[in-house]
């Protein structure tokens, strides 16, 4: 898609949340979570790009959150948390991405899940510093040194949200089509040849795991700061499938995808769980069952075939 | 000059000897083809010159400088590229996308906003591919071609990394007969005008006889015989073993 298109249809989505959260208000609060595993489901699909699937991605998305939870009460200041987590949860990527980033395909999703399990268990039995599975409370928290009320705080972190969202998604875009995210899916097909051409494959997937624990991180703060209450059920293998899940749900092809997806899940799982409390997970598992069998590139491939179709009827 | 001097080169898979003290110098600006039957250890020279293989014993030395031991990424920024028997293409990207990326890799990769088809690696990609009759089919998927572009493509990678010695392994085979001097004869133009050492290995006779300024004939990992190619293809020995091809010395001398 052109750029220009991209920047409408950013305008348009960014309008639509926008304008779907003032109508109905209890929806901001769905928004801004949804907004912040896009932005996770964002880094799931850089290293889908390059053929490797992350088991373990809530591990960065859950670090970030307890980081802001730990924190807030020393730096009450969301511009300073939030970019203290992300960095924190980058610099933990790094350390780990430097293991995993020397294997593949399934050996590469379970070592994730195991060490997310890993910090799942810190997280649950230290109960002395993590309060265990009661969580700990995020205290209230500045957004660029002024108190806002309840009502006033969850717009700025859903405009918050929805900044970070376009500016990552502009940032993905273009590192997809530089030298790195063209290195990256050549990874997928042909990672041997990369080696014979001077390029070190291993440091191109390392890189793009960190931003994507880095964008991670921007996800898990935001949702520490918008529940204002982190357990360790943010860190559990169900968490970060979840990830998996939205990716493919939304469509790995475009960095609309994830928010797509996110949205998309956030609001099927809200308004499912309302309707049918004991089935919404079924509804989930037949839609990604059907857009498995029938739409391989997800909702946006969806989206986009039915645009293509109505342009040439 | 010599670009390329191997010494003692010795390797074995099990009691497999795939290397058994190969010696060969590589001129500066020669092509030199290296024939032999299957398993007498052509791949395994490429594979040991260009890193992927280690050897048991013997040096490598490129341009008075030592190789052995060294990863294939290093030799590339040394100047030394291969092509594959099969080619290695990255089937997701386009032809100009393939050869930008090897662009790319020369000119500096780690660039993560500035697009990989910016207007100057467009341009030499375009450029690349032009000089192997390949620009029709740039903006093709790589997993699309036929074997005859899938080789060139996967040359014309190698030739974008702007190296002084390219090693080809087979690089008409899986090719349509009809197309094979075509393929070579481009090949070599471009090679030729970008200053190129090559060494190729080569099944087809015709191909060697043309264009291979010298022939190394591979037996049970040894060089078996050495010379250009009015000579080396003539020796009856070289024709039975390698060639299959009984002549009436040949019979006499065995």
């Amino acid at each position: 898609m052109s750029r220009y298109a991209d920047l409408v249809l950013t305008l348009l989505a960014a309008a639509f949340v926008l304008a779907l959260s003032w109508a109905v208000p209890w929806l901001r609060f769905v928004m801004t979570i949804a907004i912040a595993k896009g932005l996770a489901v964002l880094g799931i699909l850089l290293l889908l790009r390059a053929g490797q699937v992350s088991f373990g991605h809530a591990l960065y998305l859950s670090l970030a959150a307890y980081v802001v939870a730990f924190m807030a009460a020393r730096i009450p200041e969301v511009l300073l948390l939030l970019p203290l987590a992300a960095v924190v949860a980058a610099s933990i990527g790094l350390l780990v991405g430097l293991f995993v980033s020397r294997y593949r395909a399934i050996f590469f999703g379970m070592l994730n899940l195991a060490l997310s399990m890993v910090f799942y268990s810190m997280l649950d039995k230290f109960y002395e510093v993590t309060r265990g599975g009661d969580g700990i409370r995020v205290p209230v928290t500045s957004f660029a040194g002024v108190v806002l009320s309840p009502d006033q705080q969850s717009w700025a972190l859903l405009i918050l949200a929805l900044v970070l969202a376009v500016g990552f998604g502009a940032f993905v875009r273009l590192y997809l089509l530089s030298p790195m995210g063209s290195a990256l899916s050549a990874l997928k097909t042909r990672e041997a040849r990369l080696e014979f051409m001077g390029i070190p494959a291993r440091r191109i997937l390392l890189s793009a795991y960190v931003l994507s624990a880095f964008m991670a991180g921007c996800g898990g703060a935001l949702i520490a700061l918008s529940t204002r209450h982190v357990t360790p059920a943010l860190a559990y293998w169900t968490a970060s499938g979840e990830l998996v899940f939205i990716a493919i749900l939304g469509g790995a092809g475009s960095v609309f995808g994830p928010f797509l997806g996110a949205l998309a899940y956030e609001l099927t799982r809200t308004y499912a769980a309302a309707l049918v409390a004991d089935a919404w997970q079924m509804i989930l598992g037949t839609v990604l069952l059907v857009v498995i069998l029938f739409a391989p590139g997800g909702l946006w491939g969806i989206g986009r075939a039915l645009v293509v179709r109505g342009r040439q009827a | 000059m010599i670009l390329l001097s191997a010494k003692g080169l010795k390797l074995a898979f099990g009691g497999v000897k795939a290397a058994d003290g190969i010696d060969l110098d590589v001129r500066n600006g020669e092509f030199l083809a290296i024939i032999g039957p299957n398993g007498a250890g052509k791949t395994t020279f490429i594979n040991m010159v260009t890193g992927y293989l280690t050897p048991q014993a013997g040096e490598i030395h490129y341009d008075g400088q030592p190789l052995v031991g060294l990863a294939p990424r290093r030799l590339v920024r040394l100047g030394i590229a291969r092509s594959f028997q099969l080619p290695q293409l990255f089937l997701e990207h386009t032809v100009a996308e393939n050869v930008a990326l090897a662009i790319a890799a020369r000119e500096g990769l780690w660039s993560p906003i500035r697009p990989l088809m910016r207007s100057a690696w467009r341009a030499e990609a375009d450029d690349i591919l032009a000089q192997f009759d390949l620009s029709d089919i740039a903006e093709r998927r790589a997993d699309t071609l036929n074997e005859g572009a899938r080789k060139l493509t996967d040359i014309a990678m190698a030739v974008a990394l702007k190296p002084r010695l390219i090693l080809m392994d087979e690089p008409t085979s899986g090719v349509a007969a009809s197309e094979k001097i075509s393929i070579v004869e481009t090949l070599v133009r471009v090679l030729r005008t970008a200053g190129v050492t090559a060494v190729f290995v080569e099944h087809d006779m015709d191909v060697v006889s043309r264009f291979a300024d010298r022939v190394a004939v591979w037996s049970q990992g040894k060089i078996a015989a050495l010379g250009p190619p009015g000579a080396v293809l003539t020796d009856p020995n070289v024709l039975r073993d390698v060639i299959g091809i009984e002549t009436e010395a040949g019979h006499a001398a065995a």
